[in-house]
């Protein structure tokens, strides 16, 4: 459902077929995974079996001795780090250590800061012969105290990972240290509006709960993988799928001290990224396994090893909301504890931006830490690091609901922030569609409806998340009879080939299927940014709009000179009908597009336009969920009954993508809510490393998720495109939480709240 | 620092910076700094950097902004480095760089 949609365009609003779906629906599509190659070799990585392990010595000529092995390399035959740049995680975890914790997570050179972490890495003529001589690779290890859980990392007397990290290393914003120590906490970062103490001195009702989430996995199904090449000129190419090629190729140049114009990187399809595949995992190690062959080596890690790899931060989030009885909130006061992994760079901004980003609130401070654990470096995931701190603020805000007995939405629409409001971040809104969204739910037929029965709770949530914008780059020819080329260097993640070329047509007025949208290898098109925050249907967007307002002024050129008149005389319709001056006999000139392309080689050849585009007039999303759920008091199951899910798009170029945007994210949401979770055991090693045991939601979990459209154009896009991947992974845990207490009585302050969370709890609360 | 010529640098030409709640050791506590305007944000930075010694190395790196910060110049968050013209009177914010998934 399209709440508020505007009927003003040819193309936009309607729902065209993807161009890639056929091949994606029958099998066709090529995957980092399918790419193979004549004679190349497959890797496999050794790793480490302790969680935090001093590396005594590494011995592989056992290994090097099996039948069919190639090649073994440890840390000590990678490239030494450049200085400085960013880090391997979400946050960047840059500053002077940046480079060198990157190529340490790659490969351990000295010490083992995680279970999985790779140690050593073999290349064979047989995947199975790579995986036997792994166990031939003999590593002595001096096994240390690991530390797993963030509040113990912070504590005086834990087990330090790094010795040369001290507080302010991993963000330039950080507070300067308290002392010139080793310590696990990376940075302390805060942000400061108005007076805290006063505002809670103004505040009637004062409440303050702490909450804590379990590392998630983003659950992408085609595991991380890479297959590198060198050429006998020095040349690498590499073949996989990653949300970032380009990113990829200066970080493979950097590393490897080659001229950008010496790496390629081809994308393949993606299967599933949510963030997971921003960061290189294995093909750094793939490109110098190659480059110690000679041959092309190809890697894909276990479903084992990608849950060992870049999962979400476990955090501890305490918040602290001020009060009137009226409603009106005084004060907010988050503290926010995030695990980066092994090394610096948790996604700790997106929280302290979440935790009171819907609000107007004239009192807030944010204290946000960047702590090292021995846990996977953790990476992206779908508006990184927000859907912890939300859910704390949120559900708190919920609680304060009920205490002030105030509707829970009466209370969001009287505090919300709205055009021109201070952030909590600095800085002022622009034009965001907060309130609307806050609107839409309150008068929604989901919650005017009454919820009846036992053991039945209705929860909701807003969320937000900035999105972003960025360097990106296409090309556009078209051809004799119409059609258009669209060459494109975001690679597509969630339907951005059509998205993009829906804009091109609705720029140049031709079909969505008369264009040709394909991503391209990094030789082909110019730097693009990475696939994430939500940016390419935005950026690319912006890249078709000026494309297609090139091609316009040069078809009417065209026209001009097949009709021989001045080029200012001649208009470009909409509706791609381009017309001229009338003719001798006072008859109206118009072409069609495709009729002025039939003759685009007599009038001046071919037409090929570029476009490179660097556009921050990004804007940010809201959006909101109504949840309803019974809980079997017998098991801790919780049943959602109704789930309704409320998102501003800004524009909805394909609402059907948009939708399924929507529901997405929510599933995601409803598993980090109700059955996602690492077990750990006291090793630090990960209990339930498959599927089978990493309970993701299922279609068979869920209801519908019904979605409801709200259209607050952003005035920085000549579309009014706003990101729309990631907000809505945002509000499911605190919706759910709420529910859950409605249900039972019980507020729940961790998530997953799992059967056996639950149960737990209604037992020693004597249900 | 220097100033460059009085007609392309109005005297009356101020900049405003937000200092971030964790940086204010560099300004001795205060939350804004007001320098002498400029033509671009290198400029810019140089002169705070003169006001408060030090900060410039914290937002910069390799001879660009450092990446983990977003700047916004007059509430538009800007795409150019430090050659990004800064307007007169504007008022510059120096936000994290938030990630994305």
């Amino acid at each position: 459902m399209v709440a508020t949609k505007e009927k003003q365009f040819r193309v936009i609003g309607t729902r065209p077929i993807r161009h890639d779906g056929a091949d994606k629906v029958t099998g066709r599509a090529q995957y980092g995974t399918d790419f193979r190659m004549t004679g190349m070799l497959f890797g496999r990585v050794k790793r480490s079996p302790h969680a935090h392990a001093i590396i005594k010595r590494i011995d592989a000529s056992r290994a090097l001795a099996l039948h069919g092995v190639k090649a073994v390399i440890t840390a000590a035959d990678l490239p030494p780090p450049t200085v400085g740049g960013g880090g391997p995680g979400p946050g960047g975890g840059g500053g002077p250590q940046g480079a060198r914790f990157q190529m340490e997570n790659f490969m351990a050179s000295k010490k083992a800061l995680y279970i999985g972490h790779p140690v050593a890495a073999v290349c064979a003529t047989d995947a199975h012969v790579a995986e036997d001589a792994l166990a031939l690779i003999d590593v002595e290890y001096e096994v240390l105290t690991p530390v797993l859980d963030v509040r113990e990392a912070m504590a005086e007397g834990a087990p330090i990972l790094h010795e040369d990290l001290r507080t302010r290393d991993a963000s330039p914003l950080a507070s300067e240290p308290p002392a010139d120590k080793p310590t696990n906490v990376a940075s302390h970062t805060q942000y400061k509006l108005g007076d805290i103490e006063k505002g809670f001195a103004e505040a009637e009702v004062i409440l303050e709960r702490e909450f804590t989430t379990s590392m998630f996995h983003q659950g992408y199904l085609e595991p991380t993988n890479g297959a590198a090449e060198w050429s006998k000129d020095g040349h690498l190419t590499l073949w996989n799928s990653s949300q970032g090629p380009h990113n990829f190729r200066t970080q493979l140049a950097q590393m490897f001290r080659i001229p950008l114009s010496k790496v390629t990187v081809v994308p393949m399809e993606i299967g599933g990224g949510f963030g997971g595949k921003l960061f290189m995992h294995v093909e750094p190690l793939a490109a110098v396994l190659a480059q110690k062959t000679g041959k092309a080596v190809k890697m894909i890690v276990t479903r084992e090893e990608v849950f060992e790899s870049g999962p979400t931060s476990g955090t501890y989030v305490r918040v602290k909301y001020g009060a009137k009885k009226d409603g009106t909130i005084t004060a907010g006061q988050a503290y926010m504890a995030y695990e980066a992994g092994a090394f610096p760079g948790s996604p700790l901004s997106g929280g302290m931006n979440g935790v009171f980003g819907s609000y107007k609130i004239p009192n807030i401070l944010i204290d946000g830490y960047d702590v090292v654990v021995n846990k996977p470096k953790s990476a992206a995931y779908r508006a990184p690091g927000t859907p912890a701190g939300t859910f704390a603020g949120e559900s708190l805000l919920n609680e304060m609901a009920q205490r002030l007995d105030i509707d829970p939405m009466e209370l969001r629409i009287k505090n919300a922030a709205k055009d021109g409001d201070d952030r909590p971040w600095g800085g002022k809104w622009g034009v965001i569609g907060n309130l609307q969204v806050m609107e839409a739910m309150k008068n929604h037929p989901h919650y005017t409806s009454e919820l009846q029965g036992e053991n039945r709770g209705r929860g909701v949530s807003m969320g937000y998340w900035s999105n972003a914008g960025g360097e990106t780059s296409a090309s556009a020819s078209v051809n004799g009879d119409g059609t258009v080329q669209l060459v494109l260097g975001a690679v597509d993640v969630a339907g951005t080939r059509a998205s993009t070329a829906m804009q091109l047509a609705e720029t140049i007025g031709i079909a969505a299927e008369d264009i040709w949208p394909k991503v391209v290898d990094t030789d082909s098109v110019g730097f693009t940014l990475l696939t994430g925050g939500s940016r390419t249907t935005f950026a690319s967007g912006w890249a078709a709009y000026e494309l297609g307002m090139e091609i316009r002024k040069r078809m009417v050129e065209r026209a001009a000179r097949i009709w021989e008149c001045d080029a200012a005389a001649v208009t470009y319709g909409d509706d791609g009908i381009i017309r001229g001056p009338n003719d001798s006999e006072g008859k109206e000139r118009k072409l069609s597009f495709k009729e002025i392309a039939a003759q685009l080689g007599r009038t001046g050849g071919s037409i090929e336009v570029g476009a490179n585009v660097n556009k921050q007039t990004v804007g940010p999303s809201f959006g909101g969920h109504i949840v309803d759920v019974e809980v079997d008091k017998d098991t801790g199951k919780v049943q959602i009954l109704r789930y309704t899910a409320f998102q501003d798009a800004g524009r909805a170029i394909h609402p059907g993508y948009v939708e399924s945007q929507i529901q997405g994210g929510a599933v995601q949401g409803i598993g980090m809510a109700l059955t996602e979770d690492y077990y750990w055991g006291a090793d630090g090693r990960m209990q339930n490393a498959s599927f089978l045991d990493y309970r993701m939601p299922t279609a068979l979990d869920v209801p519908m998720i019904d979605t409801v459209i709200i259209e607050v154009p952003n005035p920085g896009h000549p579309y009014g495109v706003r990101g729309v991947a990631e907000v809505c992974i945002v509000p499911p845990l605190a919706a759910l939480q709420t529910a859950v207490a409605e249900a039972t009585g019980i507020h729940f302050t961790q998530v997953p709240m799992s059967p056996r969370v639950i149960l737990e709890a209604l037992l020693k609360d004597g249900d | 620092m220097a100033r460059h010529s009085p007609s392309f640098y109005p005297e009356d030409d101020v900049v405003t910076i937000h200092i971030p709640a964790t940086l204010r050791t560099y300004s001795g506590g205060r939350e804004t700094v007001s320098v002498a305007g400029g033509s671009s944000l290198r400029q810019v930075f140089q002169r705070l950097d003169a006001e408060c010694p030090g900060i410039i190395d914290r937002l910069t790196l390799d001879g660009d902004i450092h990446p983990a910060i977003a700047v916004f110049v007059n509430e538009e968050q800007i795409s150019l480095g430090l050659i990004e013209p800064v307007p007169e009177d504007a008022t510059i914010r120096l936000l994290p760089n938030v990630g994305g998934g």
